[in-house]
């Protein structure tokens, strides 16, 4: 590509500190949302487009960014989902076969303002440091004043309820209808891939707005329920906890991945907490203290299940921990067919180590619907 | 589970001597694995025949043994130790492994009841015979190419006809793809083929069908006992599939890969670690990718040990693979183990970077005379250097800039080729320069599609390049005045020297660094590898700089951010030897390392600078503060400004090193024991001569010549024969000895051409002299003779080349007493401070000075390891002005003979000159003591010197 001088930018961090940068394209533009960042070093259009990213500035590590374009096939969700990125280098132009469009493009096409030629590196120092918070990034260098106001109105990630602004309005389905099995999904913000998992091992899929009641979904006559993952803190969702316990009486299987993983904590009365920093990349290790074995994970959550209330919960058992900080990463009911686990076992973007959760709960749904006839 | 505790004694193969496709990363990797051991309280028994080493060192393992790599050598070292519960031969390449296989076939290790641990012997049967592999790769379901075995030549021929060309052709059981190559047409396949067959141990070849044009790519895998697999690497090859991948230029991380493809890749690779066999340690596996829209892998290999790709993984990422790998062959269990660089979280995970490193091979090419200068199957490459950047543009450069091939980066140099044709030609063939070549193809217009469909280099890259060329083209619409602050940032973050901006906009090198450090202030900072892109705080000090932009803190003030904080200890700079090549290997690795440690042991805080990825002295755990950075004077000059340390020594690191410190001196930089002045004396054949002239010296008859006029007028005065070599050159490069007028013309004329305005030498050659050499420590006042060594081959052999006795075998008295007068007056007269090195030629019971050099020599660790003393650290201590020579108490234990034997790689260039002679051709070497001069390989030896005195 020709030489093309850039437009300034900046990212405005709410304590007033500024990172330089500049506009990815010849784009004017401002975003506001909490700056996270993601290691992984593929999968940024899955990052992208993964409802539990809303909300967020996504800062990503890796050195360069859209090396293969984009590939309509390979989203998690229908829209981009972040609400802006930092990098440090953009790539403009892009080398794959089945790519069909450049970064550029598809963050133009969801109108998402970018920013490049940022210190990345001092930027995760700094957050990880001094912890997460809002910030705005612009091309509007001589309004920062104005915008440092208007910085100051954002909410705080903590409390924030975001899964009604992700999840579907009305139920639809997914998978094969004449499939061995049926599974209610109640979506706080779900991944495509989940339901790629759940139709590739034989089941149909209806997914439920995220202020769905168990009624709702109990018409269906699922042989089991998903909690999906999604944005935001948990503890607003009055709802999905109201209906996660109801699932959990039934006696079906129950699965929760990360935003559902914390609702069936809730649901069963330990609390969350928002961490300093989240978890998010492609590499976090998990030990599955059932079998003894390490897995390598995809993570993206900013909140967490309290570790001490879990210990002390009888019904429960911690089945997966965190190797760096041994948070929890997985819980189970122990007198019921109830799991979940707050990384996510669908990876996309991530390594599909985890995946056996899949096989896991379909272990269960099949043994228990045999019991059944 | 941690660690067995059924193992207490552990015996370590080393990888022998440096040969092409084996080289100084097996020295890293052994003496990772020897710490790591140690560390967990297991005795360690280390066997290497390769002196030039810092896994040989005393203080490495608890019993070193400098014997030849044999089964004979085993059992030996096995009834001495009777206590040896396992042997680790992942660490020592290819060899090890060949000779652990070896002693298993013949049950040695059976008979001593020694566990083999870190491989499964089956695995590697598996893996080598590849059949076997490929039965196994489709029992499980992964995608090969179609290939077939033949173990004849008539077999051969059917296989061709069935495939079809382009083929290859790969022999059984080789290291470096050695027998492999690529067969276009089918009148070359004949020859190819009895080639592979030769070469194979077994007479076997495999014949794939080429997938030439696929991308490449390798993963690094660990696991443990308990099956846990991480993937420590990934590793895209920019030359796709064609090129041996140590000869290809390689980047991490993979850049051009989609996570879907990516996470088939890992799914694969991990399927089939599991699949070969059950053991816990390092892997490495190579996949091809087919670039169109199916996106296919195919397995090419797999190699269940620590390999070269592993050396350079641990480097990219900052994850000690050999360390980790030698503690999960003792048992312990991924999650058991500290990740090495936070100290705070967990070993089993994958490293996440945050930078680009690019790995650009070292050819040795001007050496083998002759030989196919193409790039192929078969690797010929004797180095390597690894730029590391905050994009790949900038490693790229910077990996460039580290090669000392006289370039500055990517262009902007006036060197680039502009003849479309020679372009073009270049492109298709791949040699050494081809990365060179592509940017000066596109400086020339050639559009991307066409260089993409010659070299099948993926768009991506050569994208990258292009906005390399478009910012040049902008900044060159500039002048050194006009230029803005913003297009200077950006050209440093794109990695162009001050030399090449310079160049661009037509001023000076200095002019460029003062506007845009001084009034600019675009200053280079520190960034650390730290194999979690900064999520969790990392301590380990391994650092590579970038440029970055402003940070204003809300009170208004900016700063870059810099990851290295300068500390208020004294500090010292030790300067590395860069690529590893002829003339210039491992042992200046050697030498660098222990001038470290003697530098730490005076209470320095020890700053490291080179860009070997294959070394210890890259290793982060060797210096208080290593920087990654090329050797190359902007780099360095940068990092001492930001240090401010004491001073540079520059006398450990070879020609690369010592060559920098005439700029060192002229910016008022402390160059660390003997002076810029006496270097430069040393190397002045005028001033140098008048010196020995001074101090009744002899020396063989010499004259300067600039011209060929020159040259033949010289001649007359000299006599035939004369040994004609420019100055300032490394490992006797372009060294001659002509017999008459006509040799000498051309000589002269081909030396002009390939190295203009340079001063050539011309000494009269003293024909048939018996070749010395000394090496001494000097603190300037009194010298100490580490070591006198007699060449079995006579003078006109180089040096290095020769096999080297320790002491001399047949120099008399009178001769002994000689060296020894001359060397402690040459040592005095240049006011060496350190080591220096002196080399002689025996005429007539007449010691004539051939050349000396006040820096370590190649011989220095060979004396250290036959005489088990630290000579580097005491010269350091030395240099440092910590110690005088008169404060060491010297010790030198060697009973019989220690011989310094040279290993060639020949076997990679077919065709080429074997001959021996000033030019240095040897690779590497081994040590062999002998009890007395009766030894039956002594007199082997001796033998060939009547050979070389009849020619």
């Amino acid at each position: 590509m020709k030489y093309q001088a850039k437009k300034k930018a900046v990212i405005l961090l709410a304590d007033g500190t500024i990172f330089h940068g500049k506009a990815v394209g010849d784009k004017e533009g401002t975003a506001f949302g909490e700056v996270c960042f993601n290691t992984g070093m593929t999968g940024y259009q899955e990052i992208f487009t993964d409802p539990s990213y809303f909300g967020q500035l996504m800062v990503t590590t890796n050195a360069h960014i859209g090396n293969y374009g984009t590939n309509s096939d390979e989203v998690e969700s229908d829209s981009v989902k972040i609400s802006g990125l930092i990098c440090r280098n953009f790539s403009y132009e892009y080398s794959r076969t089945v790519a069909d469009k450049s970064l550029k493009q598809f963050l133009d096409e969801n109108d998402i303002f970018a920013i490049s030629d940022v210190d990345t590196r001092a930027l995760v120092s700094y957050i990880r440091d001094q912890g997460a918070m809002n910030a705005v990034i612009t091309t509007d260098i001589d309004n920062l004043e104005a915008l440092k106001k208007k910085l100051s109105e954002v909410p705080s990630m903590e409390g924030l309820e975001l899964a009604s602004k992700v999840s579907t309005t009305d139920p639809y389905f997914f998978g094969e209808e004449n499939s061995t099995y049926k599974i209610a999904a109640l979506d706080i913000g779900i991944k495509m891939n989940i339901l790629r998992n759940l139709a590739k091992r034989g089941a149909y899929i209806k997914v439920f707005p995220y202020n769905s009641s168990f009624e709702d979904m109990e018409v269906f006559a699922p042989d089991a329920y998903f909690i999906s993952n999604g944005p935001g803190d948990p503890e607003p969702l009055s709802d999905a906890i109201a209906a996660a316990k109801k699932m959990i009486s039934s006696g079906k299987p129950v699965f929760g991945i990360c935003l559902g993983h914390q609702i069936i904590a809730l649901a069963n009365g330990v609390s969350t907490y928002k961490m300093h920093n989240g978890h998010r990349g492609i590499n976090h290790p998990v030990m599955n203290l059932r079998t003894g074995k390490g897995e390598i994970t995809s993570q993206n959550h900013g909140f967490a299940v309290n570790r001490e209330e879990t210990e002390a919960n009888t019904d429960l058992e911690i089945t997966h921990v965190h190797l760096n900080d041994k948070t929890v990463a997985g819980i189970r009911m122990k007198d019921k067919d109830v799991f979940s686990v707050q990384y996510h076992p669908e990876a996309s973007a991530g390594p599909h180590d985890a995946e056996y959760l899949f096989d896991q709960f379909f272990d269960v749904i099949k043994s228990k619907s045999s019991q059944a006839v | 589970m941690p660690k067995r505790e059924d193992l207490k004694s552990i015996l370590i193969i080393g990888s022998g001597p440096i040969i092409i496709g084996q080289a100084c990363e097996f020295d890293y990797a052994g003496s990772q694995s020897l710490r790591s051991l140690r560390e967990d309280g297991v005795e360690t028994i280390l066997i290497n025949s390769n002196p030039a080493t810092i896994m040989t060192d005393p203080t490495m393992a608890d019993h070193v043994y400098l014997k030849p790599l044999t089964t004979k050598s085993i059992v030996e070292i096995l009834k001495a130790h009777p206590q040896i519960d396992a042997v680790l031969p992942t660490m020592g390449g290819q060899t090890a492994l060949n000779l652990c296989i070896q002693a298993d076939e013949k049950g040695i290790w059976e008979d001593f009841g020694v566990e083999i641990i870190g491989v499964d012997i089956d695995a590697i049967n598996i893996t080598e015979d590849r059949e076997k592999f490929r039965e196994l790769m489709l029992k499980i379901g992964i995608g090969m190419a179609p290939q077939a075995t033949a173990t004849s030549f008539l077999k051969g021929k059917e296989i061709a006809q069935e495939f079809g060309f382009p083929l290859v052709i790969r022999a059984s059981y080789t290291l470096g793809g050695d027998g492999a190559s690529i067969v276009y047409k089918p009148e070359e396949f004949d020859e190819m083929l009895s080639r592979g067959l030769e070469i194979s141990p077994i007479h076997e070849v495999m014949i794939d069908k080429a997938l030439i044009g696929w991308k490449e790519y390798e993963l690094e895998l660990l696991r443990d006992r308990n099956d846990n697999v991480v993937i420590i690497c990934a590793i895209e090859n920019m030359d796709p599939m064609g090129i041996h991948t140590g000869d290809s230029i390689t980047v991490a991380p993979a850049m051009t890969l989609s996570d879907r493809t990516y996470q088939k890749m890992r799914d694969m690779a991990i399927h089939m670690m599991r699949s070969i066999g059950d053991f816990a340690g390092g892997c490495n596996v190579q996949f091809a990718v087919s670039p169109d829209e199916n996106e296919d892998i195919i397995a090419i290999e797999i190699n269940p040990r620590v390999s070269r790709s592993s050396a350079l993984a641990s480097k990219a990422t900052g994850y000690p693979i050999a360390k980790i790998a030698s503690k999960l062959a003792i048992g312990y269990h991924l999650d058991e183990l500290d990740n090495q660089i936070t100290k705070s979280t967990s070993a089993l995970f994958e490293p996440a970077l945050d930078y680009v490193i690019v790995k650009i091979p070292r050819w040795n090419f001007d050496k083998f005379e002759g030989s196919d200068r193409t790039l192929g199957l078969q690797m010929k490459s004797v180095g390597e250097v690894m730029g590391i950047g905050r994009s790949f543009q900038e490693a790229l450069h910077k990996a460039t800039q580290s090669l000392e091939i006289k370039r500055n980066g990517l262009g902007a140099d006036g060197k680039g080729y502009k003849d479309y044709d020679q372009i073009i030609s270049k492109l298709t063939i791949p040699s050494w320069d081809r990365v060179f070549v592509i940017y000066d193809a596109i400086q020339l217009g050639i559009p991307l599609s066409r260089i993409h469909e010659i070299t099948k280099i993926d768009m991506w890259f050569l994208k990258q390049y292009e906005e390399l060329h478009y910012l040049e083209k902008e900044i060159s619409t500039y002048t050194i005045a006009t230029i803005t602050r913003e297009l200077m940032l950006e050209a440093k973050q794109k990695g162009f020297a001050d030399r090449q901006i310079a160049h661009m906009l037509d001023c000076y090198e200095s002019e460029v660094h003062k506007k845009r450090t001084l009034e600019m202030d675009i200053n280079r900072v520190y960034k650390l590898v730290d194999t979690c892109a900064a999520e969790f705080k990392a301590m380990t000090p391994y650092y590579y700089s970038t440029f970055e932009a402003e940070i204003e803190k809300p009170d208004g003030t900016r700063y870059v951010e810099n990851d290295s904080i300068v500390t208020d200890k004294k500090k010292v700079v030790v300067l590395g030897s860069g690529p590893n090549r002829i003339g210039q290997g491992i042992e200046f690795d050697y030498c660098c390392v222990h001038g470290v440690l003697a530098a730490a042991e005076c209470g320095y805080e020890t700053i490291m600078i080179n860009c070997n990825p294959e070394t210890v002295s890259t290793d982060f755990d060797t210096a208080d503060k290593l920087y990654f950075e090329p050797v190359f004077w902007e780099h360095i000059y940068d990092i001492i400004l930001h240090e401010k340390p004491e001073g540079v020594i520059v006398q450990l690191g070879g020609q690369t090193a010592l060559k920098l410190a005439e700029k060192l001196d002229k910016y008022g930089i402390k160059i660390i024991g003997t002076s810029f002045q006496s270097l430069d004396l040393a190397e002045d054949r005028g001033s140098f001569s008048e010196l020995l002239k001074a101090n009744d010296i002899p020396f063989p008859e010499f004259g300067v010549a600039e011209t060929a006029d020159e040259a033949l007028a010289l001649a007359d005065k000299l006599d035939f024969p004369l040994l004609v070599r420019p100055s300032y050159v490394l490992g006797g490069q372009g060294m001659k000895i002509v017999i008459n007028k006509t040799e000498l013309e051309e000589h002269v004329v081909d030396l002009l051409r390939k190295i203009p305005n340079n001063k050539l030498l011309l000494d009269h050659y003293l024909d048939g002299a018996i070749e010395a050499e000394a090496d001494a420590i000097c603190d300037g006042k009194d010298v100490y003779i580490i070591g006198i060594m007699e060449h079995i081959e006579p003078c006109g052999i180089h040096s290095g080349d020769s096999n080297a006795t320790l002491p001399p075998f047949n120099l008399g008295e009178f001769v002994l007493q000689q060296i020894k007068d001359h060397t402690n007056k040459i040592a005095l007269a240049l006011n060496t401070v350190g080591l220096i090195n002196i080399q002689f030629a025996i005429k007539d019971d007449i010691v004539y000075i051939i050349e000396a050099n006040p820096r370590a020599s190649r011989t220095v660790p060979f004396i250290a390891k036959a005489y088990g003393e630290p000579y580097v650290n005491y010269a350091t201590k030395v240099m440092l002005g910590e110690k005088k020579v008169k404060d060491f108490d010297f010790n030198p234990q060697l009973e019989g003979f220690a011989i310094k034997q040279p290993v060639f790689s020949f076997n990679k260039f077919p065709n080429v000159n074997k001959n021996l002679g000033p030019e240095m051709k040897s690779t590497g070497e081994s040590i062999l003591f002998i009890d007395n001069l009766k030894d039956d390989q002594f007199y082997d030896l001796y033998g060939r010197r009547k050979m070389y005195l009849s020619k």
